[in-house]
């Protein structure tokens, strides 16, 4: 294909991405080391209040917003540097709860707590999501073959719900007196409340997203199952292999590439970890990195939103995902210039 | 079982192992869904009920007169497996002899549309009608057996006009499979036929772009669609529009941030359609656009269904990117069920947002019984052929 065809076709679809993505990053960075604010003045302001003989008046300093001609609020940007990154990690506070061993002080930053959860989470919920999805994907496999449809059909329920649906659903079987939480009271002969403190949200969290990513991981290794070589399989067989080997030997190194691309979806999926949040009103004691740029971004009970703390907040979630990503694309890189030698 | 080879039989325990794992599986993936359907027709006191038979069968929402009798029931089940037996026999039949030749997507679209208003008439209008007539005749047969009531329903999408929300959400999504669909198979097939290096660098670029936060984007758009009205003023003059709360901008945004997911996935599905195609078009003397249209896209359709489930799915799944870029005015369904948070102080509320959710949640449950082999497909398509 010609290269001017070429563009003709991949036009609009990067026109959209440039204006739409890099452009919007690219304020977003610059936008990381400017602050806006309104211009306020001192002015001094006689109060009086009636008394006898004489009004008692007082004078106050009082700071007030002034007015351009167009009658709107005037507002300066300029140039600040590191100082939003700095709102935002608040190193001094950070580094004296370091020194002083203090994990409780360093989680009370925002942005340390978020940072966290966020690495706890992805991590954590990466090995479940895979060894989950291969089991049903096994067992499914063994299943009888008219069932298989149907089995399917329930599995993929998790997957395609609402995020924030499938993390009130869970919500509303744990709350107060939601159906789960009065079984288990019932079971243990005690109260328990289990939005009440971190860890039990926590738990809830990480149990939705194995829930809601396992049949993800399921479908690809079901696909990937059916590719099996059978004759390796029956000269492992052959060869004395035990039914744990085979899997261990022959299942597992054939579906590796496919390990390798959902922990890679996944680690991109589950390091913007954001929906449980609201689903499960969690903000008071977790928070993710997108959380917290969603928010500086939402408007305070002022009206106002918080945009330089959020673009600095914002650069830092991506510096971490272009972190992760790095070995991916170096590998990337190497099988591109491996192939086209 | 006798033909298969006596060391790859399975002893009865992992069988069972096996099953039993499965059983348990279907009941987690299906049990938080199958529980909010059920809460969402109960009366609050039934609903938040201690034991779960009170929560399936209502009494308290039976003893208020609301229920199904036996009859109900009867009847419902006939008719609701009449009418899937009808869609999947004598509809695509009557629609094959009816619509013209090279129109069979709009008689699909005619025909559907027309069976699922006649179901919803027949269903919710004609049948309790009916059945009104006949519970009060009938006496034991006719009473109430199991509990269940529509008023959650009722309050929700017409006292708090939901059905807004739900129109918001028909043009945001319509609009973002619309576009990401026709802008993304024409680059997915440039990018699937061109084995140039930029090809493969816009391939990394935008794998990368599939791996933002959508926050770190937002925080890029808000500032500007607030303002846009003063910075678009010296291009469009006096009308010039605030892209903050349109839904237009919304579609616009979010078509962009599905298009890298959106190219890879249709490029691997080009890739799978023989080159050989393109060049015997070629050399019957079509152009490349006129072989993309009259050649490739005729066999593209599958593929092309596929990422447009993808991408109805990221538009209508999406919290973040509306809630903080469209207002209360026009909110899409996922985001203005947070609205019920805030409000969320007696149970009835409560219930009325969980008949809210499973109001998102039915289009949803639709889609993967209509098309669950093509979700099927669209899954492994990225993975399984690398």
């Amino acid at each position: 294909m010609k290269f001017r065809t070429f563009i003709w076709f991949v036009g609009p679809s990067l026109f959209l991405m440039a204006l739409f993505i890099a452009l919007p990053l690219y304020s977003v960075l610059v936008g990381s080391f400017y602050n806006t604010y309104d211009v306020r003045e001192m002015v001094e302001e006689e109060t009086c209040t009636a008394g006898f003989l004489a009004q008692t008046c007082t004078t106050t300093m009082v700071s007030r917003p002034v007015f351009g001609e167009d009658g709107r609020v005037q507002t300066v940007t300029e140039f600040v540097g590191w100082t939003s990154y700095a709102r935002v990690l608040e190193p001094a506070r950070a580094w004296e709860a370091v020194r002083a061993l203090d994990y409780r002080a360093l989680m009370q930053i925002n942005f340390w707590a978020a940072l966290r959860f966020t690495l706890m989470f992805t991590l954590v919920t990466l090995p479940l999501v895979i060894c989950m999805g291969l089991a049903i994907a096994l067992a499914v496999n063994n299943a009888a073959k008219s069932i298989r449809g149907p089995i399917i059909f329930v599995s993929l329920l998790p997957f395609i719900i609402t995020p924030v649906i499938g993390s009130l659903s869970i919500y509303w079987l744990f709350v107060g007196d939601g159906i789960l939480t009065r079984g288990i009271e019932a079971w243990l002969q005690r109260d328990i409340a289990m939005f009440a403190q971190a860890w039990t949200i926590e738990l809830l969290m990480l149990f939705y997203r194995v829930w809601h990513v396992a049949p993800f991981a399921f479908v690809i290794f079901y696909a990937g199952l059916q590719t099996v070589n059978q004759d390796t399989l029956e000269s492992a067989i052959i060869d004395g292999a035990s039914r744990w080997d085979r899997l261990r030997y022959v299942i597992v190194p054939h579906l590796m590439p496919l390990i390798v691309f959902i922990a890679l979806i996944h680690l991109m999926d589950a390091y913007r970890v954001f929906e449980e949040i609201v689903g499960f009103r969690a903000q008071a004691h977790v928070i993710s990195l997108q959380w917290l740029t969603y928010d500086l971004l939402s408007p305070d009970d002022a009206g106002n939103r918080a945009y330089s703390r959020a673009n600095a907040s914002a650069m830092l979630t991506m510096v971490g995902i272009v972190i992760l990503l790095i070995p991916l694309l170096r590998r990337t890189w190497r099988d591109h210039k491996g192939s086209s030698h | 079982m006798s033909d298969i080879p006596r060391a790859m039989r399975q002893p009865l325990g992992l069988k069972l192992g096996s099953a039993a794992f499965l059983a348990f599986w279907c009941l987690l993936a299906a049990f938080p869904i199958f529980w909010i359907a059920v809460m969402s027709f109960k009366s609050p006191v039934d609903a938040f009920a201690a034991n779960p038979l009170d929560v399936i069968f209502g009494p308290v929402t039976r003893d208020r007169g609301d229920g199904l009798s036996a009859l109900d029931i009867g009847l419902g089940v006939t008719v609701l497996y009449l009418t899937i037996k009808l869609a999947l026999g004598w509809l695509p039949r009557r629609i094959a002899d009816w619509s013209p030749h090279g129109y069979q997507w709009a008689g699909w679209i005619i025909g559907a549309t027309g069976y699922a208003l006649g179901f919803l008439i027949l269903f919710f209008g004609l049948l309790p009608a009916l059945l009104g007539v006949l519970n009060s005749i009938l006496g034991p047969l006719g009473t109430p057996l199991i509990g269940l009531t529509t008023v959650h329903y009722e309050s929700v999408w017409i006292g708090r006009e939901f059905y807004e929300n739900f129109l918001n959400s028909l043009l945001v999504t319509g609009g973002v499979v619309t576009i990401s669909l026709t802008v993304g198979t024409l680059a997915g097939y440039g990018l699937a036929r061109s084995g140039s290096n930029i090809a493969f660098w816009i391939l990394i670029v935008a794998l990368v772009f599939r791996a933002l936060p959508h926050s770190v984007l937002v925080a890029g758009y808000l500032p500007v669609f607030i303002t846009s009205a003063e910075w678009l003023r010296p291009i469009l003059g006096e009308n010039a529009p605030t892209l903050y709360g349109q839904p237009l901008a919304v579609i616009a945004v979010l078509v962009s941030i599905n298009q890298p997911f959106t190219i890879w996935m249709l490029r691997s599905f080009f890739q799978n359609i023989p080159n050989e195609l393109d060049e015997a078009a070629r050399v019957d003397g079509c152009t490349h656009f006129q072989a993309f249209r009259w050649v490739i896209m005729p066999v593209m359709w599958p593929g092309v269904i596929t990422t447009g489930l993808f991408s109805f799915l990221l538009a209508y799944n999406d919290f973040l990117v509306t809630s903080l870029l469209l207002d209360a005015t026009n909110q899409t369904m996922v985001p203005a069920i947070a609205g019920y948070f805030n409000r969320e102080t007696t149970t009835t509320d409560q219930v009325e947002a969980v008949a809210a959710a499973v109001s998102i949640t039915a289009p949803l449950f639709l889609l993967v019984m209509v098309f669950q082999r093509q979700i099927v497909s669209g899954l492994t398509a990225g993975a399984v052929k690398g």
